[in-house]
Formats: structure tokens, C-alpha cells, sequence
């Protein structure tokens, strides 16, 4: 069955026509979203291709229903509505389990960067295998070398005919094991400053002349990954822009995952299911003081309601600040400042997770109300490295917002072969 | 504050900065510290010829507002008075207005006439009982009641011709402690038995005083009836209260974030501007998100006391609690960006930080707040 009855004449749907269509679609075609789960789960290999799999079929359901790329153009596929399309519909289709894992990195900023600067072959090729789960994607941006500083890539491609050959290596990429393409920033040019020698490609990950390797995290999942490229051939169609243009691609690819971290993109669809942010989704603190009996403990409610604050506090500054971008009363690089809260509020949820949980965070039993805050807590800074640190959002706001005077770099006008990349070779000193 | 006002919304907003920065600059603020009233009637008059008090009071009672939206409009004012440090009964005028403007009953009627044209102020004897903790009591007489208690601190007291007293029944049985529902009255200053006593306070030019009321005859003809019950009207005033609060703060602190960005551009240490250090900068970045935030909520807040939503007292906390707690932290930063001088009488900081500390500290605390969005959210998932 099809839900999909887009106005007749041409005309846009209206909002409140959409989220009808999508209220009284979404109880018979999705379940509801499992919030005992927290957030970073983490399941066995097995456990985690199933859940990506679910997931591309989830996004196919919503595909073949209409509801899929709510802000992408029609020609790709998507619905071609607005950003009020896409809000509506995040809070009615809250309370499912819809795939938002693909939100992040596949439609923002993947699918946006491309929308933007890819051919038109290159859009029709992939957004639409997008919107219907069929290629998921990741960014490949961070390396060995250092991701904050994003466009000190090292990782280089040559150019041979019509062909690139890559070498090097990417790494923190989150679930490039179970995806389909990467998003990737490449050196391009080692006699020019640094800005002006890079160039964005599509890379497929599944091919000999990658290897990918699995890396643990702090709370036991093994997302992470490093790729390395040996001689991999691309085509020169898999380019994206222009030849060492890369870091024009590379900004907006940059401010569309802000923007998306911070909660305020218009190319992603379905919300995770939020924790005590308002009216709807669980609140894990609440349950847990509620659950060990610290409800008429001030300290306690002290926490479980500046847990609440924070969390409002950062989903209002989010739709603001998607809001005043959209509406043009707020600078592109505002996107920082939902970045930077998101961080903040995270680590400081995660702290009073730890205060309330107690001594469970040392040692818990299964069915301890506490199980898992621990790691949440030994968790705490990834939501504050992931996506650009806090301290280069920081930078983006007093610089590129508040207009304050750029550090100094020793990189400025000079090519970057020349580049210092680490410290002074020891000249035979002992330490 | 929203972020786009619509032009009728605009005009609003820049007539009454732009009569604050004439009629009230920071020199004149200073120089009503030592005045005993804090501003002048002359001042207070034309505030409520420009609308000061009318906001949240329906046409048919003789208010009106600029958007439709009187909550939102009265946001725009108070971001104004946080802005200019603006002296006035501001907050108290409107949270009586309001709740007379609902009595249908028409029977105070002069009196609203007079805080509508800004000829008269009132103010407001009942946060207590809005935050639960109230101590005031009415016991019913033949003709009426007799009330007793404290209220403090109050704004305006001395200053102000009536009083909106809330006080709690007596007329349950006492095994049961004798408490019976909410009551309010009018009472005009000067009654017998109602003594104000001023007392020091942090904001310049607001005045507070303690306000006891030692058996006082009350007539029936000065209950404030409401169409709600008086419950909802004190859970009403409070949001106003708030509401009113988060947007002095918030105008406030984005004044003071101004400035202090342009002394970080002005200000050199080692041959370097104070904005040019990481550190610094930093710094400057956490303000502007508390800065942005506290809008959001603010926003967000008067929104949904303008549309009754459901959840609206969770949001008037969080609102308080965050706005209270970080724009605070703003002030404080803000002093400490400008060295030795920001500590200061000569500085306007203080000025600023006074009306910010006044706002964070009445009316419940960031912490009281906190724990009551914990109690609001345990009791609704209960
Ligand atoms: C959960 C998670 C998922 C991730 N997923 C991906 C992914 O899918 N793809 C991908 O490419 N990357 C991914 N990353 C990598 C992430 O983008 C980088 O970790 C991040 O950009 C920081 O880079 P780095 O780890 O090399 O730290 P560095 O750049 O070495 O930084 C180290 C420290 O120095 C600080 N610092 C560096 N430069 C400055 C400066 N100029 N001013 C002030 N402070 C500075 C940083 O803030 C940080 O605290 C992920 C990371 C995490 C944690
Ligand atoms: C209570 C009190 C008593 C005092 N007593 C005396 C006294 O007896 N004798 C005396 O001579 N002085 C005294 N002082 C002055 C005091 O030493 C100075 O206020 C202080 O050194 C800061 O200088 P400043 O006020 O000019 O601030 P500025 O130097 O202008 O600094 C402004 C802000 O910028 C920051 N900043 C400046 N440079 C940098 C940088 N390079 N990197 C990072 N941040 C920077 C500062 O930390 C500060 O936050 C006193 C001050 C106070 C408050």
C-alpha cells in the first residue's frame, strides 16, 4: 500500500496534509522505537549487521511510502518539501524506530555534499541508492595525523590518466565495516599551500586495495574503524569539484555536519529517540533515581532536573539555530554553537548519570537500574571529539561568529610539503 | 527574544529602546540609586502611554497588545528594561494587570484603569504561595475575612498604591491543619494593620520591602474573583513572573555580552588585542551559546504561555533554572574579561549585574527550579 498521494496539481502538500498522512501511516508500518536501549549500544558483529540491515529496510519502507528525502529535490528521489515538513514529521514519527543511523553521515553530510557539488550523473547515481537504504555512506576525513585539522590531509591521490591512485590512510571512521561508500578527502597537491591542494572523492570500501580494520572503544563497541589504501585505483568521475578545490567542498562539508550534529539540518529525517528532552522519550535519570529511591533526595532532584534543563535547553537552541540560519538572521557558522551545546550537555548528562548511579558505576549486576552508566560515563568525550572537537567549535564561534582574530599558523602561504608535521627530528640529544 | 518580530513587533521593540535611551540613559539610572522611589511618576505614565502595562490585558478590560501575542510583546519590553537597566515596577504592574484584566467580574475596574494608564502601580503579595511555601492566611468574618502574615521581599511595596494579596483559608478543620484553597484580595496601601518596611536591596533603582499584614480587616468587596479557580491564577502569575524575568535577563546579558566583546577587540595586553587570545576567545564562545540558549528558552517559554500548552510549568522552570543559572555565569565572566576595573562602581557592569543577580534570585532559584522540574517530570510520569 501506498501512502504516497502528493496534491494533484503541482502544488506543494501542506505541512498539516503530510503529517496526517504520515500519523496515520506510521503506527501500521513501523514498530515502535526500543528506548531501553541507551545510547552507544553495543552488540555483537552478528547483532550489528542486523540492525544495519533493519535499517536499510526501514528506509526502504519509507521510501516506497513517501516519506523519505522530505527536503531532497524530486529529481533525486527525495520529496522536495521544506524544513517545516521535516520538523513535523521528526516529532509524529518520534515514537518509532525509524532509521537514523542513516541520518549521519549518509544524508548529512554525504547526500548534502553532494547535492551541492557533485554532477549530475554522480546525484542520480547515488542519492536516490540513498534515500531507498541502498548505499550507505561514511565519511572518510580524520587521519592518523591529526582531524581537527581536517585540511592537513595526507593521504594523497595521483593523478594517472583518467584514473587517481591512492595511498595512505583514514581513520575514526565510525562503521565503515557495514558501508557501502566513503565520502574522501585527499591530497591532491604537495606544492601548494595546504588549502588549495586538496580534492574530495567517492571511494567504494568494499574492494581489495582497501583494508579495513576494526578498532574498540571505551564501552566495548567495535564501530571504529582505519582504512588503509594501497595503489586503489578510482575514476576520475568519482571526483567531487574540482581538481585541488577540495577545501571549497570540504567547508560545507564541514558546516553541514555541524549543523546536522547540532540537531538543525533539513536533509535528515526521524529524531534518535530522545532521553528526558521533553514531553516524549524516556528519561533514563529520572527512572533510574526513581528505581533506586532517591525521589525525595534534593541533591538527587537537583540532578535529574538540570539533566532535564540541559537537554531542553540544547533542542530549543537547535531549532533556533536552524531556524536563523534557514531565515538568514543567523551566520552559516552559527551551526557551531548547536554543535558545541550538544557537547556540553552530553558530558554533563553523562556526569550526573555517574552521581545518581552511584557506586553501580564500579560493579553492577545485570539487572541493576544502573548497569551501563558506568561505561556511559567512561564514554563521556565522544560526543565532544566526534564531529570536530568542542574546542574547534569553540574556535568556529568566537572566530567566524563573533568575528575574533584568527590564530596564528605556521602553515599560512606556504606549500605544504614544507609543513611542519610533528616535532624536530631529534638532533642526537637525549631526553 | 524570537528572532524575526514582525514589523509591527519591531517598531514596538525600537520605540521603547529608543525612549529608555533618552528618558532613562545610564546616568539618569545612576542618579535615581539615591532617589527614594527608584523612578518618577512622570517617567512610569508615559511607559504606560507606549503600552508598558497593557500587554496582557484583553481590549474588553482596556489592554491590548501589539502582535496579539501579549505574552510575547511583553518579552520585548523587558529585554528592553534588561537592556537599559530600566528602573519601574515593571514586573509587579503587569502580574496584578493581568490578573485583574481576568477577573470578569469588573469589580476593580478603576484600579486596573489606573495601572493601564500608568498612573498608579501595584504589586504583587503572593510568589510564596505560587512556589508552595506561602504563609499567609485569611480566616472568613461576617463581612469578609481577616488576614495575617508576611510578604517578602516585595517589589515596589512603598511605591504602590494596591496590593494583590494571595493567602491560603482557614476554614478547614484544624486536626487537618486548618488549610483550606487560595484566596486573593486588593487591598489599597495604607489599609489598617498593613506595615511596609523597606529594605536594602542589590538593584539600584528597583525597591523592595517587607510587607506585614497584622489583622486586617478585609471587605468581601476586595476578593479578586477570576473565571479560574485561584489556583490556576497564582500558577499564572507565576508564569508571568518568570517569563518577564527570563527576558530582563536575557537583554540583560546580551548588553553586557556586547560591550564586553568590544573591549576584548579594544583592549591590548602584549601587544595583542584580549579577543586574539585563544583562551579568551574560548570563553567568549561558551557566553554566546548560554547567550543563544537563554533565547531559545525564552522564546520558547513566552510561546507557550501565550498558546496554554500543556507542560508550560515545566518550561517556565527550565527556562528559570537555565537562564538564572548561566546568564549569571555570563555577568561574572563578563566581569572578569575586564580585569580590575569590571569590579567597579565606576564601571556600568555592576549596574547590570545587579539586575541580573535581582532576577536569578527572586522567585525561586536556578536550584529550586531545578528540583522542581524534577518533581514536575517524576509526578507526570508517575
Ligand atoms: C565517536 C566518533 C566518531 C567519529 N567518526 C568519524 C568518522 O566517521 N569519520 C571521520 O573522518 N572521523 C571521525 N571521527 C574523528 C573525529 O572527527 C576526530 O576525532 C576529531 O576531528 C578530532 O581529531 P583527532 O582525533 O585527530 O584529534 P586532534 O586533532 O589531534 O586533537 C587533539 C586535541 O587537540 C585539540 N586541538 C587540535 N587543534 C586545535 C586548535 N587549533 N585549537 C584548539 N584545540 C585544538 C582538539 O580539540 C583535541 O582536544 C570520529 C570521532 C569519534 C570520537
Ligand atoms: C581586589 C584587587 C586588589 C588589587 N590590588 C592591587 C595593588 O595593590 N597594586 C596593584 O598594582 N594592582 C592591584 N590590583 C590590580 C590587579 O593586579 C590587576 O587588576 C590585574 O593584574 C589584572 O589587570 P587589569 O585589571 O588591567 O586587567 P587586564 O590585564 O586588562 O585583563 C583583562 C582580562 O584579560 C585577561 N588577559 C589579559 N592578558 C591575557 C593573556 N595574555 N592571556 C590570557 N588572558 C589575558 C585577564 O586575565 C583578564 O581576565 C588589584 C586588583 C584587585 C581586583
Amino acid at each position: 500500500m501506498s501512502a504516497a498521494s502528493p496534491a494533484a496539481d503541482g502544488a506543494m502538500e501542506s505541512v498539516e496534509s503530510f503529517v496526517a498522512r504520515a500519523e496515520a501511516w506510521l503506527p501500521d508500518h513501523l514498530p515502535l522505537a526500543d528506548t531501553t536501549r541507551m545510547e552507544n549500544g553495543f552488540g555483537s558483529d552478528e547483532e550489528e549487521l542486523a540492525n544495519v540491515a533493519r535499517m536499510r529496510a526501514t528506509q526502504r519502507t519509507l521510501y516506497d511510502a513517501g516519506f523519505a528525502g522530505i527536503c531532497f529535490p524530486a529529481e533525486y528521489g527525495g520529496l522536495g518539501l521544506t524544513l517545516a515538513h521535516q520538523k513535523a514529521f521528526d516529532e509524529v514519527s518520534a515514537p518509532y524506530d525509524m532509521p537514523t543511523l542513516i541520518n549521519i553521515p549518509t544524508f548529512v553530510p554525504c547526500g548534502a555534499v553532494l547535492l551541492e557539488f557533485g554532477t549530475e550523473e554522480q546525484k542520480r547515481r547515488h542519492i536516490p541508492a540513498m534515500l531507498r537504504g541502498e548505499e550507505l555512506w561514511m565519511q572518510f576525513l580524520s587521519e592518523p595525523s591529526g582531524g581537527s585539522d581536517v585540511a592537513g590531509a595526507m593521504t594523497t591521490a595521483v593523478r594517472d590518466g583518467d584514473e587517481w591512485v591512492v595511498n595512505g590512510s583514514k581513520v575514526w571512521t565510525t562503521g565503515a565495516w557495514w558501508s557501502d561508500y566513503g565520502l574522501c578527502l585527499l591530497r591532491t597537491n604537495w606544492e601548494v599551500p595546504k588549502h588549495r591542494g586538496l580534492s574530495v572523492f567517492i571511494i567504494k570500501i568494499r574492494q581489495p586495495d582497501i583494508e579495513v580494520q576494526r578498532i574498540e572503544m571505551i564501552n566495548g563497541s567495535r564501530e571504529f574503524c582505519q582504512e588503509f589504501m594501497t595503489d586503489l585505483r578510482i575514476s576520475d568521475r568519482d571526483r567531487v569539484g574540482d581538481v585541488d578545490d577540495g577545501w571549497t567542498v570540504g567547508r560545507r562539508w564541514m558546516f553541514h555536519e555541524r549543523i546536522a550534529m547540532g540537531g538543525g539540518s533539513p536533509y535528515t529525517s526521524g529524531k534518535p529517540p530522545s532521553h528526558g528532552a521533553g514531553a516524549t522519550g524516556r528519561d533514563h535519570l529520572l527512572e533510574l533515581a526513581r528505581e533506586t529511591g532517591q525521589l525525595d533526595d534534593p541533591l538527587a532532584l537537583d540532578l535529574v532536573g538540570e539533566a532535564r534543563t540541559l537537554r531542553r535547553a540544547a533542542s530549543e537552541l537547535s531549532a533556533r539555530v536552524g531556524e536563523g540560519i534557514v531565515a538568514g538572521a543567523m551566520p552559516d557558522t552559527a551551526a557551531a554553537i548547536g554543535r558545541l551545546m550538544s557537547g556540553v550537555v552530553n558530558e554533563r548528562i553523562r556526569t550526573i548519570g555517574a552521581d545518581l548511579a552511584g557506586s553501580s558505576v564500579v560493579a553492577w549486576a545485570d539487572d541493576d537500574p544502573a548497569a551501563l552508566f558506568g561505561v556511559e560515563f567512561l564514554m563521556r568525550q565522544s560526543g565532544s571529539i566526534a564531529g570536530g572537537t568542542l574546542e574547534m567549535a569553540r574556535n568556529n564561534i568566537s572566530e567566524r561568529v563573533l568575528g575574533m582574530p584568527r590564530e596564528r599558523t605556521l602553515d599560512k602561504d606556504v606549500p605544504f610539503r614544507d609543513v611542519p608535521k610533528g616535532p624536530p627530528a631529534a638532533g642526537g640529544e637525549t631526553r | 527574544m524570537e528572532l524575526t518580530l514582525s514589523d509591527d513587533q519591531q517598531f514596538f521593540c525600537d520605540t521603547t529602546r529608543r525612549f529608555l535611551a533618552t528618558e532613562c540613559p545610564i546616568a539618569q539610572v545612576r542618579a535615581l540609586a539615591s532617589a527614594d522611589a527608584g523612578f518618577e511618576p512622570g517617567y512610569w505614565r508615559q511607559g504606560g502611554e507606549l503600552g508598558w502595562t497593557s500587554l496582557l490585558v484583553p481590549e474588553s478590560a482596556g489592554g491590548g497588545s501589539v502582535s496579539g501575542s501579549g505574552v510575547i510583546d511583553l518579552t520585548i519590553v523587558a529585554d528592553a528594561f534588561g537592556r537599559h537597566v530600566a528602573p519601574g515596577p515593571l514586573l509587579p504592574t503587569n502580574v496584578v494587570a493581568a490578573t485583574l484584566g481576568r477577573d470578569g467580574s469588573g469589580a476593580h475596574a478603576d484600579v486596573l484603569a489606573g495601572l493601564l494608564a500608568g498612573d498608579t502601580v501595584a504589586t504583587w503579595c503572593g510568589a510564596e504561595h505560587a512556589l508552595g511555601e506561602g504563609a499567609t492566611r485569611a480566616t472568613r468574618t461576617a463581612d469578609g475575612y481577616r488576614l495575617s502574615g508576611v510578604s517578602t521581599p516585595v517589589e515596589a511595596a512603598a511605591q504602590s498604591q494596591s496590593f494583590l494579596v494571595t493567602a491560603r483559608l482557614d476554614d478547614k478543620d484544624p486536626a487537618e491543619g486548618g488549610l483550606g484553597p487560595l484566596v486573593q484580595f486588593l487591598l489599597p496601601a495604607g489599609s489598617d494593620g498593613v506595615t511596609v518596611e523597606p529594605l536594602a536591596s542589590l538593584d539600584v533603582v528597583r525597591r523592595f520591602a517587607r510587607v506585614e499584614f497584622a489583622d486586617v480587616r478585609v471587605p468581601a468587596s476586595a476578593v479578586v474573583a477570576g473565571d479560574a479557580p485561584v489556583a490556576d491564577d497564582v500558577e499564572q502569575q507565576l508564569l508571568h513572573a518568570l517569563v518577564i524575568q527570563a527576558a530582563t535577563l536575557v537583554g540583560a546579558a546580551e548588553r553586557v555580552f556586547e560591550f564586553t566583546v568590544e573591549w576584548a577587540f579594544d583592549r591590548y595586553s602584549f601587544g595583542r588585542p584580549l579577543a586574539s587570545y585563544q583562551a579568551l576567545k574560548h570563553r567568549f564562545a561558551d557566553m554566546k551559546m548560554w547567550l543563544e540558549a537563554s533565547h531559545a528558552l525564552t522564546s520558547a517559554l513566552a510561546r507557550e504561555i501565550q498558546d496554554g500548552a500543556e507542560g508550560v510549568h515545566e518550561t517556565a522552570s527550565v527556562t528559570k533554572a537555565y537562564v538564572g543559572h548561566h546568564l549569571t555565569e555570563l555577568l561574572h565572566d563578563c566581569i572578569q574579561m575586564h580585569g580590575g576595573i569590571g569590579l567597579t562602581t565606576d564601571h556600568d557592569l555592576h549596574l547590570y549585574l545587579r539586575r541580573v543577580v535581582t532576577e536569578r534570585s527572586s522567585f525561586g532559584t536556578p536550584a529550586d527550579h531545578r528540583r522542581r522540574v524534577a518533581v514536575l517530570a517524576a509526578g507526570a510520569a508517575a
